[in-house]
């Protein structure tokens, strides 16, 4: 096997300093009873090119977005990755080092976590950002968890144009926490503040998102006041790359912002690992979940970066911790600011602007009933397609176009809706193509 | 070193997306972005040798040894880089249709196969994030499992050992649970009186690595599985340590009934600095119902994602989990095939190789054959000369080598926590031994030069316990204390806690 470095002879010398005659007896403190006493189960071993073989043919089967043109999104985007993700990923003192437990083998990460949680906090305009979480729907449990200890109360809120994985995930954490869940319907693909007013009494948190699941833009500053106004504390779960365009979270009052960060430095890979982000007002810090960096001074003064506020965490507070996390998705993260660095500020502006013209060029295109007229987008918005949108989606497949996600998986009663999302990387002549092929699949 | 911030200048930029001749689009007043993010504005030259900079200020098992006990640090082979990076992997939507993804879907199931029959158990979900949210996903299953019987309201405790990680006690906490801790034994074996005592019908179940943190194989296993089994309550492995059994001795044989496995420890995905992971959960058949959706399916020919499972807990991440992961996992596995026990013997026999040529140098709490992994103290050294495991740890950098898991399992004083892995040569191995041995000796001759080490490193001794204190989590631009120097402030505090594991 060559992932292994011993020799024969190199085994039979290790094992005398062991004093064992065999490698079987290094397991003789495993009763008779447990060991295993067969070959497991498994294909026959493959050789390198053998598993590059395999894996390519299994790779084949899949339609990625290069194989077909695709408006697929709904919280994954095939949004472009620069070159220089792959670059630095590829280095191997970050790709194969761990959590940076020991600071100055790690100045490295850790720095570079650092700059993540500026580049998050700047974004999202918040105080504190914590290293990564898993993905966008985690982040969402965390943020009930940190609201619930904040504000003493047990029930959250959650806007039903959040994503819908997200309120599964948060619906899945919430019996364990303590916590009651309540989901406030939307008006016309947005939430009303006076419904959601009246749904914060006596709530730990209330989370929105901008832009919404539908691509629409929330009455985010009025949602946030709302949730205020009942002692809520509003969580914006946000999209990093709208952020050149949209107000930050920060900015209306919000006391955490989240969101998923594929978008920004990840590929789409069929759903991760990607990284979730967790930002917070700083009289939250205490109670936020998961590893944070800090800036220090070494023997000699010259500045450097730890873990810090670790007295939040598992490995030292246990079954008092704010979280269980320890492996987070630092890589990702890294690629996230790696990506972010690439566009710089005018950059994201612009990507901002590229999606919202194509997307408005693509309604106008389309020429489809919206699903929510009259409602600024962002990136995304749907269609009524006028007949199952199933159906549409398979025959617009046929002619190698993907329009898009047919939100009646979710959403009862919109089965003839697709929701169709439109990155940079979609050009005027592409949305042509789905206006030419929906025209003849859609009634 | 700068920040990428303190090289940033207004105007300057690394890259451009397209931009077609189409007109803008009003964002409503109230919605729009006023002032800019201030993000780097860098260009790519000065970006690529930013992050090279960084990353030679880095150290991961490419650098050299990385014993970090408890996180198997093996060496990550290039190919699952490759075929992680096929289009067909890469560029692929989660939510594309059923028939789009086959290949993709293929390769989960297979995987789920090869988990179970590696773990001796009937199904398999991919979906947990990591090892931790595989464990809060094991102890939501037993509280679906509970409640379906009728049983919830009675069975309110989770058992944990004392020498468990702690993320054991938390996701206990977070599953809703009340955590009650069972004692090690002087062989270094959960302590079967005290485990008796504590079991009854309040138990839900215990929460148990095996080998232990310690590095030993329990050799009460099948007592404790009855004990539990007989109470009604049901065994969860923590498979933190997997890689010193596969193939040798299987979780579900042992009793337990719900296992998460580290793709990232025992299946080579690269720690990332800290993540990516994944943390599938095997289960015994009775449990299969209770598992996330969707659950992916073979149907003849074809695999598809099925979503109704009515007694479903729902979803603890988003899609179908983190599915890069899942593709360097199968890749590394096939390398082996049914010879996985190879990987498992080869990191034993290392460990207790290194274990072997260092028990008379250090303290040794257990003085047993052990597993993957192991743990010394320090605890003469500090007696006699005044240095600690923290000490040892810094002062193994200027060696070359990554410190082991320190102060870690709390049952051990001074712990140094050692995992080789089954990837490291011989003579790698020696030269950590001389390392090790060295640094002993120099306790007794020169303990400042170790107290202040590291010497070799990029920085000295960092100061954890002002880090905490003054709390500077982000640049602050113009308001930022460090674009004055602070050069007067000496630093160096470390905080004795855990580090690693």
């Amino acid at each position: 096997m060559s992932h292994l470095s011993l020799t024969d002879a190199d085994r039979e010398a290790m094992l005398a300093a062991v004093g064992v005659a065999s490698v079987e007896e290094l397991f003789r403190d495993i009763p008779e009873g447990v060991r295993f006493g067969r070959d497991l189960d498994i294909d026959p071993a493959l050789s390198e090119p053998e598993i590059v073989a395999h894996l390519t043919e299994l790779a084949e089967r899949n339609v990625d977005t290069g194989k077909e043109l695709s408006f697929l999104g709904g919280g994954i985007y095939d949004h472009y990755v620069p070159a220089v993700v792959d670059a630095v990923l590829a280095r191997g003192e970050f790709l194969t080092a761990y959590t940076p437990y020991q600071p100055e083998m790690s100045q490295g990460v850790l720095q570079a976590i650092f700059e993540y949680q500026t580049a998050i906090c700047e974004l999202t305009g918040m105080d504190v950002s914590n290293a990564s979480g898993y993905d966008g729907t985690t982040v969402a449990a965390d943020a009930c968890f940190v609201a619930k200890h904040a504000t003493g109360r047990s029930k959250v809120v959650l806007c039903e144009t959040v994503h819908p994985q997200v309120r599964q995930v948060v619906k899945t954490y919430a019996p364990g926490f303590g916590l009651e869940v309540v989901e406030v319907a939307h008006d016309g693909g947005v939430t009303d503040p006076d419904e959601l007013g009246k749904a914060s009494a006596d709530a730990a948190c209330v989370i929105f998102q901008q832009p919404n699941f539908f691509g629409c833009l929330e009455p985010a500053p009025d949602l946030a006041s709302a949730a205020n106004e009942a002692g809520a504390l509003p969580v914006a779960h946000v999209d990093l790359v709208s952020l050149g365009v949209l107000e930050p979270p920060g900015a209306y009052g919000c006391a955490l912002a989240i969101g998923e960060g594929q978008g920004a430095g990840n590929f789409q890979s069929y759903g991760g690992p990607h990284y979730g982000f967790l930002a917070a007002r700083s009289d939250l810090v205490r109670r936020m979940p998961g590893r944070i960096v800090g800036e220090t001074t070494d023997l000699e003064g010259e500045r450097g970066y730890v873990l810090t506020l670790q007295t939040r965490e598992q490995h030292i507070r246990r079954e008092k911790a704010t979280s269980n996390i320890t492996t987070n998705q630092t890589l990702l993260a890294l690629a996230g600011l790696v990506h972010l660095s690439w566009l710089g500020p005018q950059g994201l502006r612009e990507q901002g602007e590229t999606c919202m013209a194509l997307g408005e060029y693509a309604k106008e295109r389309l020429g489809l009933p919206l699903v929510f007229p009259d409602r600024t987008t962002f990136k995304e918005f749907a269609v009524h397609v006028g007949r199952s949108a199933t159906d549409v989606i398979r025959d617009a497949r046929a002619q190698g176009v993907h329009p898009g996600y047919a939100l009646g998986r979710d959403y009862p009663g919109l089965d003839d809706a697709v929701l169709v999302a439109v990155t940079e990387k979609r050009t005027p002549e592409d949305i042509d193509r789905l206006a030419e092929v929906l025209g003849e699949v859609a009634r | 070193m700068k920040l990428i911030y303190e090289k940033s200048k207004a105007g300057r930029r690394a890259g451009s997306l397209p931009r077609y001749d189409l007109p803008n689009v009003e964002v409503p007043e109230d919605l729009r972005r006023t002032a800019a993010p201030r993000l780097p504005e860098i260009s790519e030259p000065e970006l690529v040798r930013h992050f090279t900079a960084l990353a030679d200020r880095n150290f991961g098992v490419d650098t050299g040894f990385y014993p970090l006990g408890s996180c198997t640090m093996k060496h990550n082979p290039r190919v699952n880089e490759r075929v992680v990076n096929l289009p067909g992997f890469r560029d692929l939507h989660p939510y594309q249709e059923e028939d789009g993804a086959q290949g993709a879907l293929e390769l989960m199931w297979r995987l789920q196969e090869i988990l179970a029959e590696v773990c001796g158990l009937h199904a398999v979900s991919l979906q947990p994030a990591a090892g931790s949210q595989g464990e809060l996903t094991g102890l939501m299953l037993m509280r679906a499992y509970f409640a379906d019987r009728g049983e919830a309201d009675e069975r309110r405790v989770v058992i944990t050992a004392d020498t468990a990680h702690g993320t054991n006690p938390a996701s206990v906490a977070m599953a809703g649970y009340e955590l009650q801790k069972v004692e090690t034994d002087d062989r270094g074996n959960l302590d079967l009186d005290d485990l008796r005592a504590k079991v009854d019908g309040r138990t839900a179940g215990l929460m148990l690595t095996n080998p232990s943190t310690l590095g030993l194989f329990d050799e009460h296993i099948t007592e404790v599985s009855e004990i539990f089994h007989d109470a009604g309550a049901l065994l969860y492995y923590d498979g933190a340590n997997l890689n010193a059994v596969c193939g040798i001795s299987r979780p579900g044989d042992m009793g337990f009934d719900i296992v998460h496995i580290n793709l990232h420890k025992t299946f080579s995905q690269p720690h990332g600095g800290g993540g990516p992971g994944g943390g599938p959960i095997a289960v015994r058949d009775m449990l299969e119902p209770f598992l996330p959706v969707p659950a992916v399916v073979r149907d003849g020919d074809a695999f598809r994602l099925d979503h109704d499972r009515p007694k479903s807990i729902g979803k603890v991440r988003g899609f179908g989990g983190p599915f890069g992961v899942f593709v360097r996992s199968y890749a590394y596995i096939r390398a082996y095939g049914p010879a996985l026990r190879e990987m498992s013997e080869a990191a034993v026999l290392n460990a207790n190789y290194l274990l072997a040529r260092l028990k008379d140098v250090y303290d040794l709490p257990f003085d047993r054959l052990c597993m993957h992994e192991f743990v010394l103290s320090a605890s003469n050294l500090k007696r006699e000369h005044g240095v600690t495991a923290l000490d040892v740890a810094k002062r193994l950098m200027d060696h070359g080598f990554h410190p082991p898991t320190i102060y870690f399992p709390l049952i051990v004083p001074e712990a140094l926590m050692i995992e080789p892995t089954e990837t490291e040569a011989k003579e790698t191995l020696d030269e950590f031994v001389e390392a090790m041995r060295a640094i002993a000796a120099e306790a007794a001759t020169d303990p400042q030069t170790i107290k202040d080490a590291p010497h070799r490193r990029p920085v000295r001794r960092l100061d954890e316990v002002k880090a905490a204190k003054r709390a500077v989590v982000k640049f602050g631009f113009e308001e930022h204390p460090d674009l004055a120097p602070v050069k007067s402030e000496a630093g160096g505090e470390a905080i004795e806690a855990a580090k690693g594991a």
